[in-house]
């Protein structure tokens, strides 16, 4: 008994290395604790849904995708041993982290080691540096900003604008970059006003904005603060337009703020709701497979791995370097390769650009009122 | 170091601490190098707070100050080694006016004004976006060099960091053997009696807030070029919340203390990874059962086996001790 | 001064969220010396319980009940049980830490169950009251009435009964009461329950602003603990005022001061107060003992 239970043992051990080489290794380094958890366990949900059906599908090049997923606790000291650690253990690609701070050391990690890392994160800085091996799983906040700042000026027709933003490196960095889109227009900002994160009381944020009088308010912050925002906004008596950015009009914030969040319009670059019959089944299988809705995360790690698995394809083989240098300017369509879900173009800093949102909420529930095109394509 | 023994094991893991590196791949270094740190860090608070008995929970800011401080000296163009002293001399300076409180409150109230100097400071370095780059940090930090050697390396560097920390570390044995160091524990005990006995209780008081932030801010200048990237998350009050746990597991007043309780707060969560979903559950089990077992830190336990040998030795005499005299009596 | 009237209401409303976690702090304080770093986690726990029995289908009063006991069992008798009174004759050091590990543990295991926010029904009715100007929601008024009517309820517990004399009376002196013949590890098991009971009652009350997740103990538990600080460790009536004084200071340094450093103006002010009067505004003197 004991000698065969060795044999075993040694059998087991034996074919590792064999494995091994059939498999393709995913690091999946994401925040599943502290101030980013929300954003990072739907990321990685994405990923693994992704991942389970590839290699249900028969895998990448005939190989199966090996995950491991590791909580980076929000913290980018304990981000960039975890980088080290996939490294070591020569993983072909990185999934992760969302939040910049984290994405700054990992990305530094993964370059000097050439590994192909998809982000989550939107902070503008990302793409900025000339990493060969950073890609985006969504807009920058410098290509979705200039987007919701045309529907400031042009269509909502304000003249005047409050921001409420919340003072972390997301909340900052669209606030920036808005301000740098809305520069040359017709649209003057006239109060800035800074919140934080976990904040509760919104009485005095929201009365800031409003005693500038402005035509409209934009609203930059996470899911809960948004909601709560946007009740102070119903309960100080705010009638006229409240704009935001991806957060503001999602199923969370909705389910959360109730009635407040009826006429909140903002600007999504992905959206489980989109008209889109493709993304309505992935929003079903995401919600079979994990008993929630996603929000723009989920599917940003979702279509981010199939991103990956087209790159991969068009190289024909496991090579990390060919694979990062095929990533940029990769254009992908729907038709080829249904797991992206949108059609989507990658530029020469791995950036992204493809279709986006105007969604409006009506009745407690997102609504796509127009569908805008790439910012190259206008 | 009481015994031989005691000075063996010493050495012994000495050893271990230089040859280890090469036993361990990139992440197992940078691990080790953080650790190294953070005993850098808490050095400095277990003597505030173990030794000189001040309950301090603003540690992370006197952190975050000296990284700051070397990070902005050396995008300034300034040398790391010039950046290092005037972190540490920033904090201590910082350190003294924080301790100012403490001579008026003890205890909550004390840890009350800690906090509130913790937040004000992570505020400043998260608003003031011209000199520390706000939210989104300072990046691309370079390591240090010296005399022609450079720190890059990831096993270069951590030797550096354990240099520093033998050299603060032989400071501050040499600190508390002097009658410096029997001050403080004075203070600690009873700052009434050490104020009658002729302590200059004020004096005392500001310097174990001083010595602790410069500690804090050597750490920190270590800290910004280990991770070559800084930004306010590390420097929070929650940073200081889990800095005052590694000295209080570790065992406060003992000089080792850190060293354990340090490895007990970065070492230990990475090491309990296996648990998947549960780490971080099991982490704050463990340091709930380990104070329930050590209530006086880990380090107490060569005390309480010498403590427990002493009392069965001495129920051992008294039992002899009666045996004869029940036999003496018949 | 209509603005200045809505700050200050909005903050006395938020201040009484405040108070409500504050208050369970004081008691323990009062009790048994005992510092409860998860008192933000205690106020957690049961919003979850709440939303678990809702979700096996309880009326709300009915999930409130039995949340109730469940936590008077957990917070209160395992808490006093298994963390306090093994550690209660080593300092407060040992018990920080534990609690400290206790809130990492407790916030860790609710968000494996979910990461997300969850809604939670709200005791009053969805509508707003326009008074000279100033405009309230229905519910922050009836938070500020259950906050005022818990702590006159709690404070008259401790002064008029023949229980809550005794434990004042061990909260003061330990020796002395036990020499009175006065149960005083039952007294102190009490002052659990009681903390546990009013932790319920925080949640039943605070969740629907603060939403239920697992991190949302942590924001609660800081302000929480400023909130007894600076009205006075040792007084249930200065953990109202305290958590009204945060709550009003914080809006009224992020409306004329600066929002971004809102949590640091209010704190400078409390800790010229705390420098002024160490023992918070309402609280009691403590002798220094040789």
């Amino acid at each position: 008994m004991k000698k065969a239970l060795i044999a075993l043992a040694v059998a087991a051990l034996g074919s590792m290395p064999a494995l091994a080489q059939q498999t393709i290794k995913i690091a999946n380094i994401v925040e599943l604790s502290g101030p980013g958890t929300t954003s990072g366990t739907n990321f990685k949900n994405g990923v693994e849904l992704a991942v389970r059906e590839i290699n249900a599908a028969g895998g990448i090049l005939g190989r199966r995708i090996e995950t491991s997923t590791v909580d980076t606790q929000s913290n980018p000291g304990v981000a960039k041993g975890l980088t080290q650690k996939a490294v070591d253990q020569d993983v072909f690609a990185v999934f992760g982290p969302v939040f910049s701070g984290s994405i700054m050391v990992s990305m530094a990690e993964t370059r000097r080691a050439e590994i192909p890392n998809f982000t989550g994160g939107e902070a503008a800085a990302i793409t900025t540096q000339g990493n060969p091996y950073i890609f985006r799983t969504s807009f920058t906040q410098a290509t979705a900003m200039p987007k919701i700042a045309r529907y400031i000026t042009d269509q909502a027709k304000a003249k005047t604008l409050s921001l409420i933003y919340v003072n972390n490196d997301f909340g900052k960095g669209g606030r920036d970059m808005l301000m740098k889109a809305l520069e040359k227009s017709q649209t003057k900002i006239v109060a800035d006003v800074s919140t934080e994160s976990a904040q509760v009381d919104f009485s005095a944020a929201v009365l800031r904005a409003r005693q500038a009088n402005p035509d409209a308010i934009f609203v930059y912050t996470n899911e809960e603060e948004s909601a709560r925002v946007l009740r102070e906004l119903r309960k100080q008596g705010w009638t006229k337009p409240v704009i935001g950015e991806t957060v503001l009009t999602s199923q969370k914030v909705i389910e959360l703020a109730g009635e407040a969040a009826n006429g909140a319009v903002a600007h999504v670059g992905l959206t489980v709701d989109a008209p889109i019959p493709a993304m309505r089944a992935f929003r079903a299988k995401f919600e079979r497979e994990y008993k929630y809705i996603t929000d723009h995360n989920g599917i940003k790690g979702y279509t981010g791995m199939y991103v990956l698995k087209a790159a991969i394809e068009k190289v024909g083989k496991l090579d990390r370097k060919a694979v990062a240098k095929a990533m940029h300017g990769l254009k992908l369509r729907v038709a080829d390769h249904p797991g992206i879900l949108m059609d989507v173009e990658f530029d020469k800093n791995g950036d992204l650009d493809r279709d986006s949102f105007l969604t409006e909420v009506r009745n407690g529930k997102q609504e796509v009122t127009a569908t805008l095109p790439p910012l190259s394509r206008k | 170091m009481r015994t031989p023994l005691a000075l063996a094991a010493g050495l012994a893991a000495a050893a271990a601490l230089v040859a280890l590196p090469h036993f361990l791949g990139r992440s197992g270094v940078y691990l080790l190098s953080y650790w190294v740190v953070f005993v850098v860090a808490t050095m400095g608070l277990n003597l505030t707070v173990g030794y000189a008995g001040q309950k301090s929970l603003g540690h992370a800011a006197f952190f975050g100050i000296g990284a700051y401080t070397v990070a902005i000296l050396m995008k300034a163009g300034l040398s790391f080694w010039l950046g290092l002293p005037l972190a540490a001399l920033l904090c201590f300076a910082s350190g003294i006016v924080v301790g100012f409180p403490a001579l008026r409150v003890q205890a909550i109230y004390l840890a009350f004004a800690t906090l509130g100097f913790n937040t004000a400071a992570w505020l400043f370095m998260r608003n003031e976006e011209w000199l520390t780059g706000g939210t989104f940090g300072i990046k691309d930090i370079a390591r240090p060099s010296l005399f022609g050697v450079s720190f890059d390396g990831h096993r270069a560097y951590y030797y550096l960091c354990l240099a520093v920390a033998a050299i603060l570390a032989a400071l501050l044995y040499g600190l508390l053997r002097s009658p410096w160091g029997k001050a403080f524990t004075a203070l600690r005990d009873n700052p009434i009696r050490a104020e009658s006995l002729g302590v200059d209780v004020r004096g005392y008081t500001l310097l174990a807030f001083a010595i602790g932030a410069a500690y804090a801010g050597v750490a920190g200048a270590l800290f910004a070029p280990l991770l070559e990237f800084i930004d306010p998350a590390p420097f929070s009050v929650g940073a200081s919340i889990m800095m005052y746990l590694m000295v209080v597991v570790g065992g406060p007043g003992y000089f080792f203390g850190p060293m354990l309780g340090a490895a007990v707060g970065v070492v230990l969560p990475e090491w309990l990874r296996f648990a998947q979903d549960w780490y971080l559950f099991v982490f704050g089990a463990a340091v709930v059962l380990l104070m329930i077992w050590l209530p006086d830190g880990l380090l107490s336990i060569p005390g309480r086996l010498r403590a427990r040998r002493e009392a069965r030795a001495a129920s051992a005499a008294r039992a002899a001790a009666a045996a004869r005299l029940d036999g003496g009596g018949r | 001064m209509t603005d200045l009237l809505q700050l200050t209401f909005s903050g006395i409303a938020t201040g009484s969220i405040y108070a409500l976690a504050a208050l369970g702090f004081t008691l323990l304080w009062q009790a048994s010396g005992t510092i409860n770093f998860a008192q933000g986690e205690f106020v957690m726990l049961p919003a979850f319980a709440m939303l678990f029995f809702a979700a096996q289908g309880a009326p709300l009063p009915v999930a409130f009940v039995l949340t109730i006991a469940v936590a008077v069992a957990v917070l209160g008798w395992a808490f006093k049980r298994g963390v306090v009174d093994p550690l209660f004759r080593h300092g407060m050091m040992a018990i920080v830490v534990a609690t400290i590990g206790l809130s990492i543990a407790m916030r860790n295991g609710v968000r494996i169950y979910s990461a997300d926010a969850h809604p939670f029904p709200s005791l009053f009715a969805d509508k707003l009251l326009r008074v000279g100007g100033v405009t309230v929601s229905l519910a922050d008024a009836g938070t500020l009435a259950f906050a005022l009517v818990l702590v006159v309820a709690t404070q008259a517990f401790l002064a008029r009964t023949l229980t809550g004399r005794a434990m004042q009376a061990v909260a003061q002196n330990t020796e002395s009461a036990a020499v009175l013949g006065i149960n005083v590890p039952l007294m102190i098991l009490y002052t659990f329950a009681i903390n546990a009971v009013l932790a319920c009652a925080a949640a039943l009350l605070v969740t629907p602003v603060y939403f239920g997740k697992f991190d949302m103990g942590e924001s609660l538990g800081t302000k929480a603990f400023f909130a007894a600080v600076i009205g006075g460790f040792n007084n249930s009536r200065g953990a109202l005022l305290g958590g009204v004084i945060v709550g009003i200071g914080e809006n009224l340094a992020a409306a004329y001061i600066s929002p971004a450093y809102k949590d640091a103006v209010a704190l400078a002010l409390f800790m010229v107060v705390i420098l002024f009067k160490p023992q918070g505004l309402l609280g009691r003197k403590e002798e220094r003992k040789v």
